[in-house]
């Protein structure tokens, strides 16, 4: 803890603001994924630096090794002008660099002030409370923020936890405060609330990196901007007093060519899903989707373009069973609003869903019981009250071998097949129901080049057989390459819809992150 | 120096059966040394307790006394257990179920001298009926009010408890006694013995119908949950909810089923206990038979079959408590086969890692 109160640069060479951090030529790979081709970043001194790109571009992967919680591969950090190898989050901190993450790490039943001290080594055995306590205050007050210290974590809202996050983090002496999309659990005002406390912050000369992926929070709050995609920089340190929405929509979606798919022309048959007038609450009790209304035709390939939590997955619960909601949902005819899942299964609706290890397969029993884990109900897999186990593992031999399932046996357990593996069993399993609707959120998330062209080309055969596909994805790219139709999803709420041909992408980015409220018609 | 567990990725199958073995082989190694530290002899003991158990047919007998409710109290967690639903009730539903038994016979409901052909259904129906009602408690309990049902079965013990205190010391109590008066013959489960007449070699046997319950319901849980589709659904449950509801599985519904067909099990059992063996209800009727079956159904891995072999080991162990002085003995090794089980469990999911030194090892270039 040492290293905290000898601050250097309180002598700064004249002419020069010393760099808060400065990271050259980070490179860092996970299995089958380069998260971090060659990144170069700097933070300034007093400034609000934003990181801006979409889901899976490298933005938390680059901040959690500046947080000390992944080692690079290569490349070198330095903090305020020395060289740094951090080998944990407490070498992080010990910088003065402290990171909020997107979830909270606090004991519900401690009090913001234990949750504060926890961990630290001081002090050393009893806990001065009312002291601890005053200090506590003295610094949330310092950066306007309103914190009871002794109200315990569970009876406060997530801004309020969000405060003790960061008042955690300057209790520890961080002067460079990293924010993994801090807004993302916020209510607007709340929000508004976070920003005076981070102008604050860098008003005393602390600097603060701000993750995101919304334009209009990006340009409200930052100083700078640097914008990632797909692992590599495309615009570094762009002040964004001169930047538009529209600039940093496309250097953050950009356009690259996917593979080439054969697509037969778009022959729309009758309405298969019809979704009116539909609202629903998230997980939390807020406002996840409002008053959205789309359909899908026999044959056809709607797209949900959207940033993640916007409702997208939301809707996808909705039309399977798995949320309540208000308003319309009607699969050929049939309401379906409201039903059990069962019954949405039943009117024969399947879905690939967003969690494929613990909603989309059951881990620790058999690729046969997962593979059958949608027919189990009928013939021949049925038997009355019983289940016929030859047929059962018949139809799981016969599907492990036509979809390509590698594994040792199909009395595997799932959980130890590789991600496009269990993918494939999903879509196995999804399709071989013959459905007359598939959902199909993030189909292709996580999986290689070669996985996703497996996928994409199942998808495209099941429209051509007359099936209607809702498309759920984060991969803009993807949702370009298949969709006969996008919708955009914003705030719960659809914000355009354009037919495949007139699609653009740097319109459907602005939609996607709230850019175009505020935008002059062209 | 620091011991790190790593989750396996892929256990074999033979390491869990190998660990569970393993697991018995060192509580009866530690027990021993306990054994010995009272000053006894534990290979003595062990003998002991083996001939006093399984030394010859009569005690064979009395040891498949002490395991027959065992099994179906097993039966009773291994089932419910394979859902994740932690069923600590068995102890209270047997009681209830017991006592539902009881009430056929000392309600006057039946008249006098009614054949064993009445009295016997009538009163598995009464004891599974009861049980399945204190079964039905949490499961309505944990499925509509979210209520963890670990508490609350284990509270309802003490319930169960007090409720056949309050029948054997008052309106049932025979002249004062915390017991009941003994049950006609027709209310008998018919015993090996009863059949001396016939098979000469049957005199003096104590086995009961019951084992038979126990037998059929080991076999119709095994279907249940190795070849039906409600026993799909349960195993569905047990290892993702999540992938239970997505597939359209009414998990509520489950909940309560499993808890009511749980709670019969046990109740059963208890059935089976005043019917075959005491004859009576009494104060501690049961020396704790539904939390020792939750050892048994771990044990046994939450297999039927394996309940059965699991259920007939401690019932020695039950028997052999009447012998060895001290007599805590038994349910000391009891305790310590849950404890080592639990290591073994750990063992088999996780691989420890012990590493020396503290500098990781500095990459060059």
């Amino acid at each position: 803890m040492t290293e905290v109160s000898t601050a250097p640069g309180t002598n700064p060479p004249p002419g020069a603001t010393p760099l808060a951090v400065e990271a050259r030529g980070i490179v860092k790979t996970f299995p089958g994924v380069l998260a971090n081709d060659h990144v170069d970043f700097d933070l300034r001194r007093g400034e609000v630096h934003a990181l801006l790109g979409e889901n899976g571009a490298g933005k938390s992967t680059l901040m959690n090794i500046l947080a000390g919680l992944y080692r690079p591969d290569a490349g070198e950090i330095q903090v305020e002008g020395s060289p740094v190898a951090f080998s944990s989050p407490r070498d992080a901190i010990a910088a003065g660099l402290g990171m909020v993450h997107q979830h909270f790490t606090l004991v519900p039943s401690q009090t913001v002030t234990e949750n504060i001290l926890l961990g630290l080594d001081r002090p050393r055995f009893l806990l001065h409370e009312r002291q601890s306590e005053a200090e506590v205050t003295a610094l949330a007050e310092r950066f306007g923020m309103r914190v009871a210290p002794r109200a315990r974590i569970w009876q406060l809202s997530v801004g309020e936890q969000q405060r003790v996050e960061i008042l955690k983090m300057l209790y520890r002496g961080a002067r460079i405060l990293i924010m993994d999309e801090p807004t993302a659990v916020l209510a607007p005002q709340e929000a508004d609330d976070l920003f005076a406390t981070l102008r604050s912050m860098t008003g005393e000369g602390r600097s603060v990196v701000f993750i995101s992926h919304k334009l209009g929070e990006v340009l409200a709050i930052a100083d700078r901007v640097t914008v990632m995609r797909r692992g590599v920089v495309t615009a570094a340190g762009l002040p964004t007093a001169g930047a538009t929405k529209a600039d940093l929509a496309r250097l953050m979606v950009g356009r690259s060519v996917l593979e080439t798919l054969d697509r037969t022309p778009f022959q729309p048959g009758r309405v298969v899903l019809a979704v009116a007038g539909v609202s629903a609450i998230n997980d939390r009790g807020l406002p996840a989707l409002r008053d959205v209304s789309l359909d899908v035709r026999a044959g056809e390939i709607v797209g949900i373009a959207a940033v993640a939590g916007n409702g997208q997955s939301e809707l996808a619960e909705v039309i399977t069973g798995l949320r309540p909601c208000e308003g319309s949902v009607s699969v050929v005819g049939e309401e379906v609003a409201n039903a059990s899942a069962g019954a949405v299964i039943a009117q024969g609706v399947a879905h690939i869903p967003e969690d494929r290890s613990t909603v989309g397969s059951a881990p620790n029993l058999s690729l046969t019981d997962n593979l059958i884990m949608k027919r189990y109900r009928e013939a021949p897999v049925a038997r009355g009250w019983l289940m016929d186990e030859a047929t059962a593992r018949t139809i799981a031999t016969n599907l492990k071998e036509s979809y390509s399932i590698s594994a040792p046996s199909i009395d595997t357990q799932a959980r130890l097949l590789s991600g496009g593996n269990l993918q494939r069993l999903i879509l196995a399993r999804e399709i071989e129901t013959k459905p007359g609707l598939l959902i199909a959120v993030q189909p292709t998330r996580g999986l290689d080049v070669g996985a996703i062209e497996s996928v994409h080309r199942l998808l495209l055969a099941l429209r051509q057989n007359g099936t209607a596909i809702l498309l759920i994805s984060e991969e803009l790219d993807e949702i370009l390459a298949l969709s006969d139709r996008i919708d955009v999803l914003y705030e719960g709420e659809v914000v355009g819809t354009f037919p495949a041909a007139q699609a653009e992408v740097g319109r459907i980015g602005l939609l996607m992150t709230g850019g175009a409220d505020d935008e002059p018609p062209p | 120096m620091t011991i790190r567990l790593e989750p396996r990725v892929a256990a074999p199958r033979w390491l869990s059966t190998v660990a569970t073995i393993g697991a018995v082989a060192v509580a009866l190694v530690l027990s021993g040394a306990m054994i010995a530290f009272v000053g006894g002899d534990p290979i003595r003991s062990y003998l002991h307790i083996l001939s006093a158990s399984f030394g010859s047919i009569g005690v064979l007998s009395d040891t498949l006394v002490k395991a027959t409710p065992l099994i179906l109290t097993g039966l009773a967690c291994a089932l419910a257990f394979r859902m994740r639903l932690w069923n600590i009730g068995a102890e209270g539903q047997f009681l209830l179920g017991a006592w539902g038994a009881s009430a056929v016979v000392l309600s006057g409901f039946l008249p006098a001298g009614a054949p064993a052909i009445v009295y016997i259904p009538l009163m598995m129906v009464a004891g599974m009926a009861t049980g399945a009602v204190w079964g039905l408690v949490p499961g309505i309990l944990r499925a509509r009010l979210g209520v963890n049902e670990i508490i609350s079965t284990l509270m309802l013990n003490y319930v169960a408890l007090f409720w056949v205190q309050f029948w054997v010391f008052g309106p049932w109590s025979e002249s004062g006694f915390q017991q009941t008066k003994s049950f006609p013959r027709e209310a008998w489960l018919p015993r090996l013995s009863d059949f001396s007449g016939i098979v000469p070699a049957f005199g003096g046997l104590t086995v009961h119908l019951g084992l038979v319950f126990g037998l059929i319901a080991a076999g119709i849980v095994w279907l249940i949950l190795e070849r039906s589709r409600w026993g799909y659904e349960i195993r569905l449950i047990g290892d993702s909810p999540r992938a239970a509801r997505y597939a359209g599985v009414d998990i509520a519904r489950n909940l309560i089923v499993v808890f009511a067909v749980s709670g019969a099990l046990a109740g059963l059992a208890g059935m089976s206990e005043v019917a075959g063996s005491v004859h009576r209800l009494q104060d501690r009727i049961s020396p704790g038979y539904g939390f020792t079956a939750i050892i048994i159904a771990y044990l046994a891995k939450f297999h039927p079959g394996r309940v059965i072999v699991a259920a007939i080991l401690f019932g020695a162990l039950i028997l052999a408590g009447r012998e060895i002085q001290p007599s805590g003995i038994p349910a000391m090794i009891q305790g310590i086969i849950l404890f080592a089980l639990i290591v073994a469990d750990t063992l088999v999911r996780y691989r420890v890692r012990i590493e020396r030194g503290v500098a990781p090892p500095v990459a060059s270039g």
